[in-house]
């Protein structure tokens, strides 16, 4: 087991030194909600007293719901780094050592998580200064929340990449997984808003239920049966997308 | 070390609808004993590097077994794992890491600490001549300093067992050269198990002490290189005479050789065992009056023996993979003629 940890490290420790040597990536990531939080924000402060279960002010409800999408879609692109290690042989020059299968993902999902834990701080960080509120419990358990499904998601397109080998199939089905979910899943204005009709899809999107877990998190509303199913499919999808990743990692002809 | 019986992959792919099956090894047995060097030659597309990933349990076999190191590469891969070196016929640095790192990492991965990873990796760039390139990315490296590269990572742990997937290609003949003395002393010092894949007919004869050739997928031959070239029917001789003297000459050598050719001053033939024959035959000449200006004999070479094996010359099969050396590469030539020239 002490072997796991070690194999997980030294992996996590080649990635992380990649990405500080080439930060640019995680600038963009970031850029990304700041932008919205600055030239969207705004757009909200006059409605968002209207938005059923109102937040105290426009930045208490955007920045959960940004957190969330920092973490689904900063982690679907971790894939495509992988695609480029495979393509030069790198994940076969792993693969070869006694080194845990396991251990090549995880290591690489550890880099994901620390990405997206400094981008989250930096934009909580943001959201504070510009009026969000929020109990340092309830923000924590929100991070933690964004945590599981950033690796969830990580997981998930690592497996994709290792499954498909091809940034040119891997795109389009982002996209494509992306698009429903960005709609979804409330993150810009409340599902709530909508009609039912919408209402009653938008209950099969497991990421909708996250986003409200973790906005009422923020927003000290641990009672709710919302955060109740949030956590459970953010554990879910967890589980599954690590368990998924591994099996491909593991797969002989990878 | 390595013992495998029935060894099968098949790949499939789609061109277009349409399933296709390659069926890239078909039934491969090998035998390796500890301490040998075994070169494992073929053509493009033989099945070198797909029966290379079998052992290194890279690929689960679709079919047969092996156990390699004396563990089953399929049930106990990872003690397999863990008593092989490999290094793969693509490399395995990333090109926009810093090499040193990449060669320490891969140690690591090995268990190994980092202190024992830093001074063997340093040692190994000097042996390997990459000193001063430790901090430099590979993808501003040279071809050649980088396939050194991905030999040092793959020896970063000193396995006792290591397998080359075309270790040589893309060298300069000097680094080729000092890589041969490499893999010599990983025999001569560590008592290291070697399998290696080549093109290169000269390399094959040089470095090991077993040849295994592969055919489409099957195993066409395994001997000692010598033994293989005693399979074809005798070496190559050749006399130059004078124009008058060539049909006396053509005569004579008729009648120790087979398949005598005459080709302007030249007279070729085929004859077995010719060191003990050759004296004789030349006292024959000289009595018949004819003044010989030069004799060549040359020992069958690989590509003879790949000839009388499949009916196909290795290097027709090769002559669509630019860079090998051929005649131009003087060093090459020569060992891998053994010519002796009176
Ligand atoms: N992943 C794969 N998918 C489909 N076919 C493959 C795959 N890998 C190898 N093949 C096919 O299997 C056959 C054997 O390939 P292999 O790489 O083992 O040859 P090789 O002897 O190493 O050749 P080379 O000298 O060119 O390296 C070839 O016909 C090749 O096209
Ligand atoms: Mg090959």
């Amino acid at each position: 087991m002490s072997s796991f940890f070690h194999d997980c490290f030294i992996v996590f420790r080649r990635q992380i030194r990649m990405n500080l040597r080439n930060p640019a990536w995680v600038l963009i990531g970031i850029l990304q909600p700041v932008l919205y939080l600055l030239l969207f924000g705004p757009l909200l402060k006059p409605i968002v007293s209207s938005f059923p279960g109102a937040a105290d002010n426009e930045f208490t409800f955007l920045v959960p719901g940004l957190l969330v999408q920092l973490g689904m879609f900063g982690a679907f692109f971790a894939g495509f780094g992988l695609i480029a290690e495979w393509r030069e042989g790198v994940v076969e020059a792993e693969r070869v050592t006694p080194a845990s299968r396991t251990a090549l993902l995880v290591g690489r999902l550890m880099r994901d998580l620390v990405q997206l834990l400094v981008q989250a701080l930096i934009l909580i960080g943001l959201g504070l200064v510009m009026g969000m509120r929020g109990s340092v419990g309830g923000i924590t358990f929100g991070v933690a929340l964004t945590l599981l499904v950033g690796g969830a998601c990580a997981a998930a397109s690592n497996a994709v990449a290792l499954t498909t080998k091809s940034e040119d199939v891997m795109a389009p089905l982002i996209n494509m997984v992306m698009m429903p979910v960005l709609l979804l899943s409330g993150i810009l204005l409340p599902m709530t808003l909508g009609p039912s009709w919408l209402q009653r899809i938008s209950d099969f999107m497991p990421f909708r239920w996250i986003v409200d877990a973790v906005r009422g998190s923020f927003a000290g509303d641990f009672a709710g049966n919302s955060l109740l199913w949030g956590t459970a499919w953010a554990l879910a999808l967890f589980s599954a997308a690590v368990w998924w990743g591994t099996a491909t990692f593991r797969k002989e002809n990878a | 070390m390595i013992t495998a019986r029935g060894l099968v992959q098949t790949f499939h792919t789609k061109v277009g609808r349409e399933k296709r099956e390659v069926r890239a090894v078909d039934g491969v047995d090998l035998d390796v004993a500890e301490g040998e060097v075994v070169g494992f030659l073929g053509p493009n597309g033989a099945g070198k590097t797909t029966t290379l990933r079998m052992l290194t349990t890279l690929l689960r076999p679709d079919a047969g077994t092996a156990t390699v190191a004396g563990y089953d590469v399929v049930k106990e891969s990872e003690q397999v794992r863990r008593s092989i070196g490999y290094v793969s016929q693509a490399g395995g640095v990333f090109s926009s890491a810093r090499a040193g790192e990449e060669v320490m990492d891969h140690g690591m991965l090995y268990g190994l600490s980092k202190r024992q990873v830093e001074t063997r990796g340093h040692e190994l760039f000097d042996q390997l001549q990459l000193d001063g390139l430790w901090e430099r990315m590979p993808k501003n490296m040279s071809g050649g300093q980088k396939r050194r590269l991905d030999i040092a990572m793959g020896l970063i742990h000193d396995p006792t067992l290591v397998f080359l997937d075309e270790p040589t290609t893309g060298l300069d003949p000097q680094a080729r050269a000092n890589l041969w003395d490499h893999i010599a002393r990983l025999r001569s010092e560590r008592g290291a198990t070697v399998f290696l894949t080549t093109h290169y007919l000269d390399e094959a004869d040089a470095l090991s002490d077993r040849i295994v050739i592969i055919d489409q997928g099957r195993i066409v031959a395994s001997d000692t290189s010598d033994n293989l070239k005693a399979q074809v029917s005798g070496d190559l001789v050749t006399l130059e005479v004078g124009a008058a003297h060539v049909a006396v000459a053509a005569e004579k050598l008729a009648s120790v050789a087979e398949s005598v050719e005459t080709s302007g001053s030249h007279v070729s033939g085929r004859v077995a065992r010719a060191g003990r024959v050759v004296p004789g035959l030349l006292r024959e000449i000289e009595h018949a009056g004819v003044t010989l200006e030069s004799i060549e004999v040359h020992r069958p070479t690989l590509d003879d023996v790949f000839l009388t094996l499949t009916g196909r010359s290795l290097r027709d099969a090769e002559s669509e993979k630019p860079g090998e050396p051929d005649a131009a590469d003087p060093a090459a030539t020569a060992a891998a003629s053994e010519g002796v020239t009176a």
